[in-house]
């Protein structure tokens, strides 16, 4: 009844190519944004904030990734969990060596070495596709496992094998480390996360994004359109490890505080993957809802006994692996588009409302 | 004819006259393993005509535009094309010197809409690199918005402004094959090879894509080589038709010389050898 877009005109192709063409969409980001930055913060606690709100926002931006990869430029990979490792150890080596950078700076930097990993590893794309190519990205993945635990200059010569967070301070504030407060860990992972979403939604609306989806979707016709599989496919390969090794770095330093290899194991890989395929393919929103339904449903389960019903913690892990399970193949079966497109078809029939089309 | 259309038509311009040779391929030879698909063919397509290509299935037409834009390499002989003589290239080297293509199963970009479908036409003719593009705001969009009116310009010209935002996938066969048109007319192609353009529709969509093949040859003085199965059609547009029969060329001329011509009547209609 509210959502409709009647009278409003376009009068600029500007206009008209708006990533929120009509005005009740631009309205409600602004809210969401609104309630991200103003209102949790403000009145949110210290679990709701570091168990659910921080660890969401990471795997969302990890999903963003997956997704401009899988979902945009229809390459699969099962490599991203090693790429968000390369980001973290990458970001813990280079804390210790420039102890006076910026946090935030270092934790940005480390993207481009996952990004130089990630072309790397994106090499065999070129020649081979689908199931063949995640089998490649699978060796990756466990290359790159094998390195964090083979490697020991990697995490420093300690005895654990694990990297920590390092206390750094940056504008006056604590951001990282166990003094640090969660409030302002929170908004600063919240910035990056909002601000690497906008970058990726200006990729992908322009003439990258397009030939990106051109050899997804087609790739000969895509080749004689003049894109040139090596250029859109490694750069695909480079944003999707940036953001995935973004986000490996902040798993790191804002929400797990210390890591060892096992955050980054493919069972990592799966758990991202699922969130793309649950959310939607090729649908930054989709990156959203995947990350919440596949990591916040298990924490509703788990709290449970709360609302009064009887089940143990090991039954309410079963029951929600069980949920996500039947999700994801009822989803593959109905909606391959995911939750994103389902989200589309309830926006198109309100545009419509009470007509049928 | 609109203010706009003449900005395509100069655009398309490469400084060729009307009537010289725009391209000429010389004695090909194209075998896989130990089929032969094309044997010794040579023909020439002169800037500003139509040019036909015929023959009966599996004759080697289809490979014949594959060559031409690179996806096959021939094992002999050569093509030149603007003066310039090749003999390996690839696809997207073929399409940033002018050639565009339409598919004989229509290869849009499924997930697309129309308007991206056409935008992606003009990869090409888009410069500005990764870091206007992350900003967006600014030069990546105005650039856009350029190209985005040549693209409107485009979608006017074939009729299709009503499905500009429709995902390509959900369109009917007709129109998928419009839209394929106008993503090979975005990229302002100087030689424009459509691959059975008409395959599969009915008259009255058959007679609408003839009109747009003629308006593009006559307004963008765009050169054209089709393929096309339907002979009325062929007979019609075309300046020059090429037989192709069992990868050889069996017949090269007017119109009303090759449908007098023996081989090709024989061909057509089948003799016992």
């Amino acid at each position: 009844m509210f959502y409709r877009e009647a009278g409003q005109f376009k009068t600029s192709y500007a206009a008209d190519s708006a990533k929120f063409p009509i005005r009740q969409d631009l309205v409600a980001i602004w809210i969401y944004l609104a309630i991200g930055f103003l209102v949790i913060p403000v009145f949110g606690d210290k679990y709701f904030i570091e168990v659910i709100m921080i660890p969401f926002l990471v795997l969302a931006l990890a999903a963003i990734g997956l997704n401009i990869l899988v979902g945009y430029t229809g390459q699969i990979s099962l490599g991203t969990g090693g790429f968000m490792g390369v980001g973290a150890y990458s970001c813990y080596k280079m804390a210790t060596y420039f102890p006076d950078m910026n946090i935030i700076v270092l934790i940005l930097l480390s993207g481009f070495f996952a990004a130089i990993v990630g072309v790397i590893f994106g090499l065999p794309s070129l020649r081979i596709k689908g199931f063949y190519l995640v089998v490649t990205t699978l060796a990756a993945q466990f290359f790159l496992e094998w390195a964090f635990i083979r490697i020991p200059w990697l995490y420093n010569y300690n005895d654990t094998g694990a990297i920590n967070e390092i206390t750094r301070e940056s504008f006056g504030y604590i951001i990282t480390g166990a003094q640090s407060d969660y409030t302002v860990k929170y908004l600063v992972v919240l910035s990056i996360v909002v601000g690497m979403t906008w970058i990726a939604s200006n990729l992908i609306s322009g003439r990258i994004g397009r030939s990106w989806m051109m050899i997804r979707d087609m790739d000969i016709a895509a080749e004689l359109m003049g894109v040139r599989p090596l250029y859109a496919k490694l750069s695909a390969f480079a944003v999707s490890s940036f953001y995935c090794g973004v986000a490996g770095s902040m798993m790191v330093f804002f929400w797990q505080g210390s890591a060892e290899v096992e955050i980054f194991d493919y069972n990592r890989s799966f758990q991202i993957l699922f969130m793309v395929i649950l959310g939607g393919l090729g649908s930054l929103l989709g990156s959203f809802l995947g990350a919440a339904i596949i990591f916040i449903l298990p924490i509703i389960i788990r709290a449970a006994p709360d609302y009064g019903i009887p089940i143990q913690a090991a039954t309410a892990d079963h029951i929600s692996l069980i949920i996500i399970g039947v999700l994801i193949v009822v989803f593959l079966i109905l909606e391959p588009l995911g939750l994103a497109r389902l989200w589309g078809i309830i926006k198109q029939k309100l545009r419509v409302w009470p007509f049928p089309y | 004819m609109n203010v706009h259309d003449t900005v395509l038509s100069a655009a398309m311009d490469d400084g060729i006259a009307p009537g010289e040779e725009l391209l000429h391929v010389d004695n090909i030879s194209l075998s896989f393993g130990g089929v032969k698909a094309i044997t010794d063919v040579s023909f020439d397509i002169l800037k500003g005509e139509i040019r036909a290509i015929i023959g009966p299935n599996g004759a080697g037409k289809t490979s014949m535009l594959n060559v031409i834009n690179g996806f096959y390499h021939p094992q002999e002989g050569t093509i030149t094309y603007r003066g310039e003589e090749r003999r390996r290239m690839r696809p997207y080297q073929a399409a940033s010197s002018g050639i565009s293509r339409t598919f004989q199963n229509v290869a849009l970009f499924k997930g697309m809409s129309t308007l991206d479908n056409i935008m992606a036409g003009r990869t090409l003719k888009m410069h500005k690199n990764f870091f206007w593009q992350m900003w967006r705001h600014g030069p990546a969009l105005a650039e856009e918005i350029e190209h985005r009116k040549v693209v409107e310009e485009i979608i006017d010209f074939l009729e299709i402004e009503a499905i500009r935002k429709a995902p390509v996938g959900t369109l009917p066969y007709g129109l998928q094959k419009r839209v394929e048109l106008g993503r090979a007319l975005a990229a302002e192609p100087s030689l424009l090879l459509l691959d059975e353009p008409m395959a599969g529709m009915n008259l009255e969509e058959k007679e609408d894509m003839s009109r747009f093949i003629i308006d593009v040859n006559q307004q963008y003085g765009t050169t054209i080589a089709l393929i096309e199965h339907d002979m009325g059609v062929v007979m019609d547009l075309a300046d020059r038709v090429m037989v192709l029969d069992y990868g050889k060329k069996i017949g090269d001329g007017l119109p009303e010389e090759v449908q007098k011509n023996q081989d090709v009547i024989d061909a057509y209609l089948g003799v016992s050898h």
